[in-house]
């Protein structure tokens, strides 16, 4: 990005065409601003965020059920109960998965939709778009399409009966999890909804990549194709990949409202960790400590597998290559 | 940099591809098209269908184009559906202004005001983004329902307005803004107020216009936050309404798919107005790093 141009070279000179005045900066007190701008933001974030985890971390040692005002100390037993748990321990395991599964297809079907629409001369605007679009459609309404006209276990849904043209017996998608074919249902969707996105993050640094790179490779003999991809344009995706992968996996993390609608709370397989919580803070116990306490085993995980990433795919050191 | 670098690079790839590969391309790419519109083809049938023509045996390309489901829906008298659509309205439109204007101030602070403690600040804000806002729902949800905020467009609004990844990105977006505008105002006379609003805010617009537009689709598409603070119907959302069809054993297929293609309008509207702003905006966001 070319935002690094005034810095550093544009503030000494103002100075010196207007000597009379000796302050460099606006006019007012920048202590008093700096709150007056950043205040009301700060008040918000500290009531609605910080006050909400710091008494998730208070709940999580207290029998709190059906109350917020707890007065039973338990100390790690909610810890306990909650990793105990197989809804619990189940739904880490499914997040697993769904994280293996949803993101490295995600990530190559919008690089490679990148790719193609990059590559086009005209209507590239039309293909953009037409791949961009699902973006504007929320998970509920894409659930429901995928639920009750594609993947519908029965003869009028679209997939089987265009299995049905092949010979293929009618599958159940939804309701018998043995063998797990939600998992297709469940993994389109999303890569239908969210592709488009991050095809608009590729596409922005494709354009990016100098075209000399692609010159120097030629003279030295590179092939076009997987050659010049492999070791050109891989290379120099290398930042915006990282920035993708580590959204992407938040993202999964947070997987709720298609699980919530494909799959429904009441089934006991293909839970995501938000819908056992959920279940837990806001079904029939409202057992608010353990809710609690499994919403901090979460946050401490996802952390780690942030931090674990940063190690490996060295997030942040994308800014120096540039 | 040479500026004949890109037509050279254009040139040998046109070379390079040829009639045969571009054809390829063209129908590898129109079968990508249509696979990603199949779904949108799908609602549009099936909520101008009759559910002997959704459910039945002779599935047919064109539906009987039923007009009479949009006003069939909005007289369903278990979902109410009209009003949800309204709920959700004014719940996206506000959640859209109440942001920009609180998370816009914001970034500016923390990127252009120098107070010495800037950077402590904008790490708590850092901070908030390591922590999903989904793992906090719980809690949240207590503190909402003990304010007594439960069914009501405060506690569906109010705690979504703080957004620290928006904050961000208008931080980010505020370090690269030109510093001679702010040079301008400052031969002007203006203070730190008066040169957002009269100098900085009018030449971010279209930064403005790109987060408008993917705070109103987040707005417009929530569904945790109002599934769980919207628990009599009359406060529902459109996509809380959407979900209540699931569940709902009495419902009809194409009231289903006229209710989600309803839901979907307003913002393919959006996207058609405002895309180009949008894909600059996400393109620019700083999220490549």
């Amino acid at each position: 990005m070319s935002t690094t141009t005034t810095r550093g070279v544009a503030q000494p000179a103002p100075a010196k065409a207007s000597p009379a005045r000796p302050r460099r900066g606006l006019r007012g007190n920048p202590t008093f601003n700096f709150w007056l701008f950043t205040g009301p933001f700060l008040i918000g974030l500290v009531i609605f965020v910080f006050v909400p985890i710091v008494w998730s971390i208070w709940l999580s040692f207290f029998d709190a059920r059906f109350t917020v005002t707890p007065s039973k100390f338990i100390g790690l037993d909610n810890y306990k109960s909650m990793l105990t748990n197989s809804n619990f321990t189940g739904s880490l395991v499914t997040f697993t998965v769904f994280a293996a599964l949803i993101v490295p297809l995600t990530w190559a079907l919008s690089l490679g939709l990148a790719m193609l629409v990059h590559r086009l001369r005209f209507m590239r605007a039309f293909f953009r778009s037409v791949f961009f679009l699902p973006t504007a459609v929320s998970y509920v309404a894409a659930a429901l399409i995928w639920k009750m006209s594609i993947f519908t276990g029965v003869r009028f849904g679209l997939m089987n009966t265009v299995l049905g043209w092949f010979g293929v017996e009618n599958i159940a998608y939804l309701s018998d999890p043995n063998p797990p074919w939600y998992w297709l249902v469940i993994v389109t969707v999303r890569l239908w909804l969210q592709s488009g996105f991050y095809m608009i993050l590729f596409l922005a640094a494709l354009q990016n990549i100098p075209a000399e790179l692609y010159e120097a490779a030629a003279i030295d003999g590179a092939k076009p194709g997987w050659q010049t991809f492999r070791y050109i344009t891989l290379p120099q995706l290398r930042a915006t990949s990282t920035a993708v992968i580590l959204l992407l996996l938040v993202a999964a993390y947070q997987a709720f409202d298609e699980f919530y609608n494909i799959v429904t709370t009441k089934a006991t397989w293909g839970q995501t960790p938000l819908m056992v919580l959920y279940k837990t803070a806001l079904g029939e116990n409202q057992d608010y400590g353990a809710g609690s306490a499994g919403a901090v085993i979460l946050t401490l995980l996802i952390c780690l597998v942030t931090l674990l990433q940063g190690k490996f795919m060295g997030f942040g050191r994308g800014e120096d290559s540039k | 940099m040479t500026t004949t670098a890109p037509q050279v690079g254009k040139e040998r790839r046109k070379k390079r591809g040829g009639v045969l590969g571009n054809t390829g391309l063209y129908v590898g790419v129109s079968v990508a098209a249509l696979l990603f519109l199949l779904p949108f083809y799908l609602i549009l049938r099936n909520s101008l269908s009759t559910d002997p023509e959704i459910t039945g045996e002779n599935w047919k390309l064109l539906p009987s184009f039923q007009w009479g489901n949009i006003s069939e829906l909005f007289d369903d008298p278990t979902v109410d559906f009209a009003r949800s659509m309204w709920n959700s309205t004014v719940i996206a439109v506000s959640m859209t202004i109440g942001t920009l204007l609180i998370c816009s101030l914001a970034g500016y602070g923390l990127a252009r005001i120098p107070y010495k403690h800037a950077n402590k600040v904008f790490y708590v804000v850092l901070v908030t983004l390591m922590v999903p806002t989904a793992v906090t729902f719980v809690p949240s949800f207590v503190l909402v329902s003990s304010l007594g905020w439960i069914d009501t467009y405060r506690g569906l609004i109010i705690p979504g307005l703080f957004s620290g990844f928006t904050c961000f990105l208008f931080r980010q977006y505020f370090l690269g803004f030109p510093k001679e505008l702010e040079e301008a105002a400052r031969v002007d006379g203006l203070g730190y107020w008066g040169a957002y609003w009269r100098i900085v805010v009018p030449n971010s617009l279209n930064f403005f216009a790109a987060m408008a537009t993917i705070t109103f689709i987040s707005g417009w598409n929530a569904f945790l936050w109002p599934l769980v603070i919207g628990q009599d119907p009359s406060s529902w959302t459109v996509q809380v309404a959407l979900s209540s069809f699931t569940t709902n054993q009495t419902v009809n297929f194409h009231l289903i798919f006229m209710a989600t293609a309803i839901s979907i309008l307003p913002l393919l509207f959006v996207f058609l107005f405002l895309q180009r702003w949008l894909v600059q905006g996400i393109a620019q966001t700083g999220i490549k790093g």
